[in-house]
């Protein structure tokens, strides 16, 4: 499991489904925009939905909508099962040990947030240290420092190479005996390098440190085992894996769960209540306050028995082989330099072109039907590590065509003309 | 290449957007603002030399996109040597312009309206609702700074 991430952990099976045909099953991706073919290269921000999704969610709504673990009739208990019956598929499809593990939140940023509360802030004392690193998305960022100036403990912040690479043993040295928590991206959102995560937390564990992995960059392209990492958290969101929006999951260990408080009160959450005392539900309903996203749940769980019909070490290879292909063709383009360049990487290309902005680049882009992301993605420490302020970032997915790789590095080659004319010598 | 494209993107724009005028900090300035685009990151800051409430001397710096660069150089342009009344009465008809890509109708035009100059360029802006906050920062900056705020001033 470590050291090669994006090896062929399990062979792809003959008897899985062709991902060449796949794109077909997402129905946005064919369409024009600025009457060009759409190429959508925006996978890092969110994933496109395929039909079964949809389908999903236009189905519970037509057919089975009722609030779940609470009506005695038919339809609150098909919801009810539906909804269970995505927490199943998440355990398996993660590898927890148990299905109580498997806390159903908005996405990634509430899974960390909870955890910041729930589980740290109580642990947490003046002087005490949580540790993250400099390629870290700001939903794995500023949780920390809210809990970090409520308890007066310290945010430290684990150095990575030029090319973006984490310095193992640079880290290791940082984990001391004040540290109280690791938190570190699986895959980098800005940079795509894949950190090798289950040595680090075997590097954390040997000191009794925590480690929660965002796996919101990963958890969708290639095969993940929370068992096999070790972490103590894993949190990610189903719109990055072609589930719908406002759904994600927080597996916590679940000796850590059950001793951690509810971090919201109301329904649901609780056994009994009085104005004198009340009673938690046990897990995973002590940390689902509320109605929870129950359709969301729902196509959270269609999107997984989607990407394993596909096989995940198929995705991977797949999106390996995609990554290759771009990063061959974006060395056409002159002046362009991409940013984050470790060993190991997902399909993610962030670059830079010589005297053009991000944002000039992906509005002419735009005009020709490639959808990019142009900024700080959301990591503005690593572009100030970096010292640019931001990148246009390309970042695929298993429908991507190497054609679309084609259209992009055509757009580019086009931006470059069109900014450089009348430029001396150009 | 599309139209809108080359319409935002001029040749005016781009020489300003890769050599903007008026860049740097300027000396003995009245008057110092931050301006951030949150969304993007674009950072620049802003330096009035204000005597007798006319704009003595006006530069910037920071780094941006050419829409950022372009339309901050093409103010300092604009305002240098005007009063503060003048200044502050372009900020509604530049909005106007970057919003809308229009002027306001001759019959119901104000003051600012025909001292655009070259301002004018942006226009084309109007059509990339994306970019707009670009192309406004500088001008947001410039009436928070010429209002006696101090805190920096963000486009969100």
């Amino acid at each position: 499991m470590t050291g090669t991430p994006t090896g062929l952990s399990q062979a792809a099976t003959s008897n899985r489904r062709p991902i060449e045909t796949a794109r077909n099953d997402f129905p946005i991706l064919d369409q024009t925009v600025a009457g060009k073919p759409l190429v959508y290269l925006d996978n890092a921000a969110t994933t496109q939905k395929p039909r079964r999704v949809i389908d999903s969610l236009r189905h519970y709504y037509e057919h089975d909508n009722a609030n779940v673990h609470r009506g005695i009739h038919e339809l609150s208990e098909r919801a009810t099962r539906q909804y269970e019956s995505a927490r199943d598929k998440v355990r398996d499809f993660i590898n927890a040990d148990v299905r109580e593990e498997i806390i159903f939140v908005r996405g990634t940023t509430e899974a960390i947030n909870l955890v910041a509360q729930s589980y740290l802030r109580p642990i947490l004392a003046a002087g005490d240290e949580i540790l993250i690193t400099e390629m870290e998305h700001h939903s794995n960022i500023v949780p920390w420092q809210l809990v970090a100036e409520q308890t007066g403990a310290r945010l430290r912040v684990a150095p990575i190479t030029d090319s973006g690479e984490l310095l193992l043993p640079t880290l290791a040295e940082m984990i001391g005996p004040r540290t109280r928590l690791l938190a570190v991206t699986q895959v980098s959102n800005a940079l795509g390098s894949i950190n090798p995560v289950a040595d680090i937390v075997r590097l954390a564990h040997e000191q009794a440190v925590p480690v929660l992995v965002d796996g919101a960059q990963a958890v969708g392209h290639m095969p993940v085992d929370v068992r096999a990492i070790g972490c103590d958290f894993y949190a990610f969101s189903g719109h990055k894996m072609y589930g719908p929006t406002g759904i994600g999951v927080l597996y916590g260990r679940r000796d850590l769960l059950e001793k951690m408080p509810p971090w919201q009160g109301g329904g649901e959450m609780i056994r009994s209540v009085s104005f004198e005392k009340t009673e938690y539900n046990v897990l995973p309903h002590k940390f689902e306050a509320g109605t929870p996203h129950i359709a969301g749940a729902i196509g959270l769980g269609v999107a997984i028995d989607y990407i394993e019909d596909l096989g995940r070490s198929a995705i991977e290879c797949h999106e390996q082989d995609l990554l290759a292909y771009a990063t061959g063709a974006l060395a056409r383009v002159p002046g362009l330099r991409l940013v984050g360049t470790a060993p190991q990487k997902a399909a993610i290309l962030s670059f830079l072109i010589d005297g053009l902005h991000p944002h000039d680049i992906s509005t002419v882009l735009d005009r020709e039907g490639v959808a990019v992301r142009a900024g700080h993605h959301c990591a503005m420490p690593l572009m100030a590590r970096l010292g640019i302020p931001g990148t246009t970032r390309a970042s695929l997915a298993f429908y991507n065509k190497p054609a679309e790789i084609d259209a992009l590095v055509r757009g580019l080659l086009q931006v470059v003309a069109f900014f450089n004319r009348g430029r001396a010598g150009g | 290449m599309d139209p809108e494209l080359r319409e935002l993107y001029q040749d005016l724009i781009l020489d300003h957007g890769r050599q903007p005028r008026n860049f740097g900090p300027l000396p003995g300035y009245s008057h110092r603002l931050e301006g951030v685009n949150p969304l993007c990151g674009d950072k620049l800051v802003l330096y009035l030399k204000v005597v007798d409430d006319r704009i003595e001397d006006i530069s910037f710096e920071g780094a941006g996109c050419a829409i950022s660069m372009a339309s901050a150089s093409l103010m300092t342009e604009r305002l240098r040597g005007r009063s503060v009344d003048e200044a502050m009465a372009l900020f509604d008809p530049v909005h106007r312009l970057l919003m809308t890509g229009e002027l306001r109708p001759a019959a119901n035009s104000e003051p600012g309206d025909e001292n655009l100059g070259k301002v004018r360029m942006l226009a084309g802006v109007s059509a990339f609702p994306s970019r707009v906050k670009c192309a406004t920062l500088a001008w947001h900056t410039l009436r928070a700074a010429l209002s006696g705020e101090s805190k920096p001033v963000s486009t969100e």
